[in-house]
């Protein structure tokens, strides 16, 4: 992009994008700043809190990945074909993220409970939905799922068409041409959707409260010491979660980086 | 061995309307039409890509039109080759090897062999997007190759060369159709048509509207839109000779010479040469034209240009002319006339 002069208008955007960012900022620092280290040690040392964070990390990969295997490969055919009423799942697919999160998870405690027939035929198996780590899941993952469909979506359509064609005209079957070149190649966009994915699963308040209280996921004992203890308690796991979710992100951003591929 | 009958698609704004040609054994099969007319499309659908409205594709006295894209062994080869960037280019030449039941170093032979024959030996452990276009179309006709394809489909495979490259290319598509590769080519460009061509189809308004060989379609076009579109009336098969005088060549054909101003190399090659550049006149003129014929009026055609003469000078040139001119000579059937061109005018396309 050509160097242009800069304008004051240009200037009071600066200005306003700083004041954005201190907003995102200010909060964040001034909690970890309030929080001594040996709090946090004493938080970390904490079996309760433990347990919480293991529990949210745990499930919250488990809704990304169980509910990938699904959502992938519709993303892709979101991106490749046109169906009839297509906007209309396009639409449904962003639901979860515009509804009340306490809402979706009083929908979901209805289908889930145990009078109902999913609840009930899930018990035959061992499994509770309700007061369980599947139910948190189930909880997690909808409301969560439209950020992986959506990125997976934008990555597959970035892939020119005609590089899957091209696999096809050379023999290929349409398996062999979505794992071996759609895949590989939208393979960024999938993962930053699986990250986001993840992110908003083990952030989840709303909808888990209502399914699960109990076994208690890291955003539900915050909100459990804040309205037990106050500020003070709920400081240190609230930055303690912070920076283990911080370091996973990193971890995985560092692992998926490939080769950036020219597409020609 | 190829037969398109009455291939018909809609897409959008533009229409295939009735396509219907053959191509034999062997082969090389250009189809020229301008930017547009769907020549993309068409190949797609022969390969299978794209599902035609009507009509029928015959492959070796097999109906094929429904056949399963990957049944077919029709390599498409497209514009921009669409390598996948994620891949080496071994892996890519591989990718297209048929059957699970080959070895990996039957594979690794293959793929050798394979750019070997394209000329991209040194290429196998580099990246598409490392590869200049040349470098790219020719990994891209290796992988088609290694399909093992009963016809290769070119779309447009000199369009985004430089002439050093483009010049390797025709080269090596030539050397492919002479192992017994049969081609269908499309482009836009009547040049590529005239130097690669054994059959030549001109395709307007969703139909191929002539067919045949290079001479029949380009010295007879059937309508004025083919006159037009091919652009060149006068076209020579010949040797350019080695020795120029003062950059001057002596190009040979059926036994005339014709003196060209040319920087090519010497050798087999074609000569082209515009109508509108051919002067004629009832004396031997002393101008700056090099070339000087007498030859005999055969025929004269009014055309959206002007009028065409055609002389029989030893081979037969179009000449157009104003109605001014054909007024001023009286020109006639059977009437002899001096018909000449400068040296700079002509232009020659090794083969």
């Amino acid at each position: 992009m050509p160097r242009s002069r800069n304008e004051p208008l240009h200037w009071l955007f600066a200005v306003l994008g700083g004041l954005v960012l201190l907003f995102i900022i200010a909060p964040l620092a001034g909690m970890a700043l309030d929080t001594s280290f040996p709090e946090l040690a004493e938080t970390a040392r904490d079996p309760e809190v433990r347990q919480s964070i293991g529990l949210t990390l745990w499930t919250s990969m488990a809704a990304t990945l169980l509910l990938s295997v699904a959502a992938i490969p519709f993303a892709w055919l979101l991106a490749r074909k046109d169906f009839p009423l297509k906007h209309l799942v396009s639409a449904i697919v962003d639901v979860p993220v515009v509804i009340p999160h306490p809402a979706a998870g009083i929908a979901l405690l209805g289908i889930l409970s145990r009078d109902s027939f999913a609840g009930r035929t899930a018990e035959r198996f061992g499994i509770e939905f309700v007061g369980g780590p599947a139910g948190i899941v189930v909880a997690m993952a909808f409301v969560s799922l439209p950020f992986l469909i959506n990125a997976a979506r934008d990555g597959f359509a970035a892939v020119p068409e005609r590089i899957e064609r091209a696999a096809l005209n050379l023999g290929a079957s349409p398996t062999r041409v979505f794992f071996t070149v759609s895949l590989p190649l939208a393979w960024r966009g999938i993962v930053s959707g699986l990250v986001m994915m993840w992110a908003r699963g083990l952030s989840e308040f709303g909808a888990v409260v209502v399914i699960a209280y109990h076994p208690i996921v890291t955003p539900v004992l915050i909100y459990e010491r804040f309205g037990a203890f106050g500020l003070k308690y709920a400081q240190p796991i609230s930055v303690l979660f912070i920076l283990v979710c911080l370091a996973f992100f990193v971890v995985i951003r560092i692992l998926t980086r490939r080769q950036d591929h020219v597409v020609r | 061995m190829l037969s398109v009958d009455a291939l018909q698609k809609r897409l959008g704004d533009f229409a295939m309307r009735d396509v219907s040609f053959d191509v034999a054994e062997g082969d090389y099969f250009v189809l020229l039409g301008a930017s547009g007319v769907g020549k993309t499309v068409l190949l797609e659908t022969l390969a299978g890509l794209v599902v035609p409205d009507g009509g029928r594709i015959v492959l070796d006295g097999a109906d094929i039109t429904a056949t399963r894209i990957q049944k077919r062994r029709m390599a498409l080869v497209y514009q921009d080759q669409a390598l996948f960037p994620h891949m080496s280019v071994k892996r890519n030449i591989a990718y297209g090897l048929p059957g699970s039941s080959w070895s990996r170093r039957r594979a690794h032979e293959t793929v050798e062999a394979l750019a070997a024959t394209v000329g991209a030996s040194g290429l196998l452990h580099r990246h598409p997007g490392t590869l200049s276009g040349g470098e790219a179309q020719r990994v891209a006709l290796a992988r088609a190759l290694a399909t093992q394809p009963r016809c290769l489909l070119l779309d447009e495979p000199l369009a985004f060369l430089d002439a050093r490259a483009r010049g390797r290319m025709r080269g090596l598509l030539r050397a492919l159709n002479r192992q017994g590769h049969t081609m269908v080519h499309v482009t836009h460009d009547y040049e590529e048509a005239l130097s690669l061509a054994s059959h030549v189809g001109i395709m307007e308004n969703g139909r191929v509207v002539q067919t045949g060989t290079p001479t029949e379609v380009f010295h007879h076009p059937k309508s004025e839109f083919v006159a037009q579109f091919v652009g060149i009336r006068n076209f020579f098969h010949g040797t350019l000779e080695p020795t120029p005088e003062d950059g001057i060549h002596r190009f040979i054909t059926h036994g005339l010479a014709l003196h060209i101003a040319t920087n090519a190399q010497p050798g087999p090659g074609s000569l082209i040469l515009r109508s509108e550049d051919i002067t004629l006149s009832q004396t031997r003129t002393d101008m700056s034209a090099q070339n000087s014929f007498l030859g005999t009026v055969v025929d004269i055609a009014p055309s959206a240009r002007g009028v065409e003469v055609i002389i029989d000078i030893g081979v037969e040139v179009a000449a157009l002319v104003t109605e001014r001119a054909v007024e001023h000579f009286h020109l006639h059937c059977g009437q002899k006339i001096w018909a000449g061109f400068k040296a700079t005018a002509a232009r020659f396309i090794e083969e």
